[in-house]
């Protein structure tokens, strides 16, 4: 794929995670997770596990682990509340005092941390070997509801578009003395966006005629012939394969 | 001033009145139409474009051109009187048929290069009309090979420049393989350079044309022949040269040579 729509979580690499087909990733990757889910909280060794199998895949991808860890900062937020979700949940059931929080809290924020943790790489993971336009490709594939690929397409092509829109409404509105760092130009701002709204609206009117009159019926056709080999699947499969085994092996030891 | 007036010798056109007239490749009738809100934009529309045909429609702003263009492929219904396209009438039936064989390019190249790749969007319309996909690929790379783009098919529409982007939206309806093209304003914000480009792919074609647009001097460099609507009626059809010479019809009309321009 060209580079039109290489987003900012892809990392280009020639490497055979990469050359997967996005479906065969697609599937493997929501598999992955579902082990990771299904792992009871107090299997540490498991958990290490997956993290080591992520690793692996890293390195067959070419992916240097601190490029992910960096990007894995988006999760901060949610470990914050991993945090603080025992403390005040646990605070309106039970006594806490002090430091002293109890086993199952603690259990209950580390299950939380591990695991969205885990999920947030393994998407990074996804993210990095497979462009935005690919993905949409592997749902098609995979039979996604026909509206989600449709308007996720449509997404892709437009936000640029809007974007540019709004760009330049700003510019026209500075070049005419408008400077929203005042409180009462604020409104000017308000009315762009607006006018901005109005504007998509009536291109999305004029898209859906030009759609029409290019034969739509409303499902996207199918333009690729390419289908995933049964190599590829069982290439693909080998990560939730080894994150299942993982999983089970948790299962009998606890 | 009609057709049937001006036997042109140098042209191919001269074939395109008579009894013996092949079908028409578009053969619009008495086509009145109202939105609507009341407001009636079209008064009978009388219009034949034998195959092989390219002719310009002019008129000014609120003409009623657009609202013709939207009837040739059964985006509006026509009200009274009717549009057929290679004999074939536009009616809800043939909807699917009509729109393969007329193929609109819209004025905004935005609007209509919709998909993330040019590749997947001139596939997009053969794909609708039932080509199957492995014999998609053969058909985008002749219709981008037409208008000289097949090395800009794995790209965004997005990073193309505006002339580019007119050409690709040219070939995702080539792609469809149409029996009459309609372009709506196909020279609007082109720099000479990209205009000059785009007339040359379009005389390169060889195909029945219907273009829309206020550019006059286009209109004589790709159309033989001119028809004039206003106030959503046919006011004057005939060979462009004659039509654009004609001071009071375009003066009447709202029609103007840019500065300089002189025909005679």
């Amino acid at each position: 794929m060209g580079a039109g729509h290489s987003h900012p979580l892809f990392l280009d690499r020639p490497s055979p995670v990469h050359r997967l087909p996005p479906e065969v990733k697609l599937v493997a990757a929501f598999l992955g997770v579902l082990c990771v889910v299904a792992t009871p909280p107090g299997q540490f060794a498991v958990f290490g596990g997956y993290l080591v199998l992520l690793a692996s895949v890293w390195a067959v991808a070419r992916i240097p682990p601190g490029w992910i860890l960096r990007r894995s900062l988006i999760e901060a937020p949610f470990v914050v509340l991993a945090v603080l979700l025992p403390l005040v949940g646990e605070g309106e059931r039970t006594e806490v005092l002090g430091m002293s929080l109890s086993v199952p809290g603690l259990l209950a924020g580390w299950n939380i941390l591990v695991k969205g943790t885990l999920g947030v790489l393994t998407s990074l993971t996804l993210a990095a070997t497979t462009p935005l336009r690919e993905l949409l490709v592997g749902m098609q594939r995979l039979h996604a509801p026909a509206m989600v690929t449709t308007i996720t397409t449509l997404m892709l092509r437009y936000v640029d578009v809007i974007a540019g829109e709004a760009r330049r409404m700003r510019v026209a509105r500075i070049a005419r003395g408008h400077d929203p760092r005042f409180l009462w130009q604020a409104g000017a701002t308000a009315r762009g966006i607006g006018a901005l709204f109005l504007r998509s609206y009536e291109r999305g009117e004029r898209v859906h005629l030009a759609m029409l009159s290019r034969g739509w019926t409303g499902a996207m056709p199918v333009l690729t012939a390419g289908r995933a080999t049964a190599a590829q699947w069982s290439a693909g499969l080998a990560f939730p394969a080894v994150a299942l085994g993982l999983l089970l092996s948790g299962w009998s030891i606890g | 001033m009609t057709a049937g007036t001006h036997p042109s010798p140098d042209t191919t056109d001269t074939a395109r009145v008579g009894p013996t007239a092949p079908v028409a490749a578009l053969e619009v009738t008495g086509l009145a139409f109202a939105y609507p809100n009341g407001h009636q934009a079209l008064f009978g529309v009388d219009l034949r474009v034998v195959p092989g045909e390219r002719v310009a429609l002019l008129g000014p702003n609120g003409a009623g051109k657009t609202t013709l263009v939207l009837h040739l492929n059964g985006i509006l219904t026509a009200g009274a009187g009717s549009v057929l396209v290679g004999g074939l009438a536009v009616a809800k039936p043939n909807l699917s048929e009509i729109r393969r064989r007329v193929g609109v390019v819209f004025q905004d190249p935005d609007d209509q290069l919709f998909m993330p790749t040019v590749a997947e969007d001139v596939a997009f319309g053969p794909a609708n009309f039932g080509v199957p996909p492995d014999a998609l690929a053969a058909r985008v790379d002749a219709a981008l090979a037409a208008v000289g783009m097949s090395e800009h098919r794995d790209r965004s529409p997005l990073r193309l420049s505006g002339g580019q982007r007119r050409r690709v939206s040219l070939a995702t309806v080539l792609a469809c393989d149409p029996e009459i093209l309609v372009l709506d304003e196909p020279s609007a914000n082109l720099d000479p350079v990209a205009r000059r480009e785009l007339a040359e792919v379009l005389l390169g074609l060889g195909r029945t044309m219907l273009m829309v647009t206020h550019d006059l001097p286009y209109a004589l460099q790709v159309c033989p022949r001119s028809v004039v609507i206003d106030d959503g009626v046919v006011v004057a059809d005939g060979p462009t040269g004659e039509l654009l010479a004609d001071a009071e019809l375009l003066r009447r009309h709202r029609l103007e040579l840019p500065f300089g321009f002189r025909l005679s």
